[in-house]
């Protein structure tokens, strides 16, 4: 008995361990550029379906390349003769060396794996196939070969049919899916169904907006016709916490994202309360408050009760997040050493430490999901007010500039998957929101109507 | 140990117990009948020979003359009537009473009082008078509001980037800031004035909304040491929400760095 209980409390260590080296392993790879490569062959189609293929090819290539764990292998070095069928393969006939002491020479019998695994390809993996239409539909016929294998049989990892509608829509359908399919064979997480919730102010007053992750179905939360900002998400999605003049001085408002309504939360007596931030259980608050004159940062259950001030200086103090690994470290912003720098402490107050160097501005920590890495704005190296996006490995504090534009690149926020951050950029009159790669590639804009900024990722609600 | 606690508690019982029955038998003996009551004392003397003469003591109005709109009180005592009424659609009241009237126009009350003996009546007269035309509206030149003179002549309170210290500029605006607050506020004793914090648009957002909040709180603080009451005074961040010019420029970042007084709500 004692033995079992023993063996599997060693079994679930051992798992815990495992799944925490994953996700470092993920985010080291992506910091460090070590990926597994891919080469992606362009799919041909049968008949009508050809007409969509260029749309399934772009498609597939964005969806592989966007999610940033593939090396992906520029189509330029391919082979001339492109596999589409399993069957296309055919494996070099091995011809006795001439002389003893050479080596053995091959003879070509049409396509094979080794000519996607060697030079110039260097390749791991190679997804190919082709697409056809049945009963008026879009069929693909979709591969992922593992190229290190000796043969056929071994070096499938995926062969699947996928079925969509005979127009572009279908074509990105099935190439979307095909992209999920291979791309969860490396452990990437998927975003589907994740939020990002974000200030707009389209409608000519600061709102509370929600989109998807590719920043479809943006809408609209809250309509007070005020200034409502900063917006932050409880960790199971269901709630959006914000700063509003609503009612006169800024104070925070939490809005249920399921029945968009108000849920209560008592604000202290205080000019301004500011920039909420969910505990990782979700079960406290914390934000900043006016005491005695200067912003501090407080702590309170999600109702506002049970309030507690955590910092005592003469300085302003915000933007306080908590690692999601570890809730007793809080990072936040901090002019007590003259500028706005970032900081780390204790939830108790103690152990403060200035994490960033003392030059410029820094601006919005927000931690990564498996509390390793922080990502923040820094005007380090341009003039007052010039952000760019900056990630610090939190044990190694080097910190990697992602962005280097002269635009303010702000509100950097890390997504579920641990690999996407969004963030906002001025590039022309108006602010907008972009997602990038953790690795600071891989820019997409999300939105384009009037000024959106303050964006942050929470994941999809179970 | 236990058992002398024991024994105490019981001892301290048994004392509690002792103290209440004392506390009941002190209240165990009846009181004494007390004595008849006045009242019964007619029965026991004689009646009178004649029945007592009926008498109006006092019959008033309080005030005498009101404005229109305005009410006065009928207050009056009467002695060994049977039947008092009021005229005036009042009717039959009590002996002593006392009633207020909302007459519209002037106008004699009487108060009748019948017994065995006979009659009494008195009569009071309350004068009505129309109320007085609303005081003339004051003359427009006389009243620049407390509003129009703040925004006219309030001067803002500029600040360094990232600094909420009062500089030298800053204090003579704010003195001169202080003699119009005083000027206004003992004009109108009603009028409150919102310090407004604001920043230029370079730091962030959210750490501007805290800086914008300590320079509209250090303005305050200067101004009730000159002696701006303090109650009259609240302050507001708008961080960088409300910029007086948009463009990216020093000129243009230090108008934006300020406080500004604006009339309360």
């Amino acid at each position: 008995m004692k033995k079992n209980i023993v063996i599997a409390f060693a079994m679930a260590a051992g798992c815990v361990a495992l799944l925490l080296a994953q996700q470092a392993d993920i985010n080291i790879k992506v910091v460090s550029g070590e990926k597994p490569a891919i080469a992606v062959t362009d799919f041909r189609g049968s008949g009508d379906a050809q007409r969509y293929m260029d749309t399934f090819n772009q498609t597939l290539w964005d969806e592989l390349s966007g999610a940033g764990i593939l090396k992906m292998i520029a189509k330029s070095v391919y082979p001339l003769t492109v596999p589409q069928r399993p069957q296309d393969f055919h494996p070099p006939t091995q011809i006795a060396p001439a002389r003893r002491g050479e080596a053995p020479r091959v003879q070509s019998n049409g396509p094979w794996l080794t000519d996607w695994s060697n030079p110039p390809v260097n390749a791991n993996y190679l997804a190919f196939g082709y697409t056809g239409v049945q009963e008026g539909r879009l069929v693909l016929s979709g591969y992922l070969y593992n190229l290190g294998q000796a043969d056929l049989n071994s070096a499938q990892v995926i062969g699947k049919l996928y079925f969509g509608s005979l127009d572009a829509e279908g074509a990105k359908k099935v190439a979307r899916e095909f992209a999920a399919d291979i791309l969860q064979q490396f452990g990437a997480k998927s975003l589907a169904g994740s939020k990002i919730y974000f200030v707009s102010d389209r409608t000519g007053n600061k709102e509370i907006w929600s989109m998807d992750y590719d920043g479809s179905n943006q809408s609209q939360i809250t309509r007070y016709k005020s200034i409502s900002t900063m917006p932050a998400v409880s960790p199971d999605g269901k709630m959006v916490a914000f700063t509003t003049y609503a009612q006169g001085n800024p104070k925070i408002m939490i809005y249920s994202t399921e029945s968009l309504r108000r849920v209560p939360f008592y604000n202290p007596v205080s000019s301004v309360v500011e920039t909420p931030e969910f505990t990782p259980d979700g079960r406290r608050m914390l934000f900043s408050a006016t005491i005695d004159g200067w912003t501090q940062i407080c702590e309170a259950n999600v109702d506002g009760s049970d309030m507690r001030r955590i910092s005592h200086v003469r300085s302003v103090e915000v933007s306080s997040k908590v690692n999601p690994k570890n809730p007793s470290q809080v990072v936040y912003i901090s002019g007590k050493s003259g500028h706005q720098q970032l900081w780390k402490m204790n939830i108790d107050g103690g152990d403060q430490e200035m994490i960033t160097s003392g030059e410029g501005d820094v601006a919005n920590p927000s931690w990564s999901p498996n509390g390793q890495f922080l990502a923040f704005a820094w005007t380090r190296g341009y003039e007052i007010g010039g952000f760019n996006i900056f990630v610090m490995d939190v044990a190694k504090r080097v910190p990697v500039q992602l962005t280097h534009v002269n635009g303010r690149n702000e509100n950097p926020w890390w997504a579920p998957d641990g690999v996407h951050l969004v963030f906002t950029t001025k590039r022309g009159s108006a602010t907008q929101v972009y997602t990038m790669l953790a690795d600071g590639t891989h820019v997409q804009q999300l939105t384009t109507q009037g000024n959106n900024i303050q964006p942050v990722w929470s994941k999809a609600i179970n | 140990m236990k058992t002398q606690h024991r024994t105490l508690s019981a001892a301290v019982f048994a004392g509690m117990l002792l103290i209440t029955a004392a506390g009941c038998k002190k209240k165990a003996p009846a009181p004494p009948p007390p004595p008849p009551p006045a009242a019964r004392q007619p029965e026991t003397t004689p009646p009178p020979a004649a029945p007592l003469t009926v008498r109006i003591n006092s019959f008033t109005a309080e005030p005498r003359s009101i404005e229109r709109g305005q009410s006065a009180t009928l207050r009056w005592s009467v002695a060994n009537a049977t039947d008092i009424s009021l005229d005036q659609n009042i009717g039959a009241v009590q002996a002593n009473g006392n009633r207020q009237v909302f007459p519209s126009n002037t106008v004699t009350y009487t108060l009748t009082a019948r017994g065995a003996s006979g009659t009494d009546t008195r009569s009071v007269t309350v004068e009505v008078s129309a109320p007085p035309p609303p005081p003339p509206a004051p003359p427009p030149a006389a009243s620049v509001s407390g509003s129009d003179l703040l925004t006219r002549e309030a001067q803002d309170a500029y600040f360094d980037y990232d600094k909420s210290d009062i500089r030298s500029d800053a204090q003579q605006a704010l003195a001169r800031d202080a003699d119009l607050l005083k000027r206004i506020f003992a004009a109108d004793r009603s009028f409150t004035v919102v310090i407004e914090g604001h920043c230029d648009e370079r730091g962030s957002a959210e750490y501007n909304l805290g800086l914008g909040d300590r320079r509209a709180t250090a303005a305050k603080e200067y101004l009730v040491q000159l002696g701006v009451p303090a109650d009259r005074l609240t302050t507001i961040s708008y961080g960088k929400d409300r910029p007086v010019c948009t463009d990216a420029n020093e000129a243009c970042y230090q108008r934006n760095r300020r406080a500004h007084l604006a009339p309360g709500k």
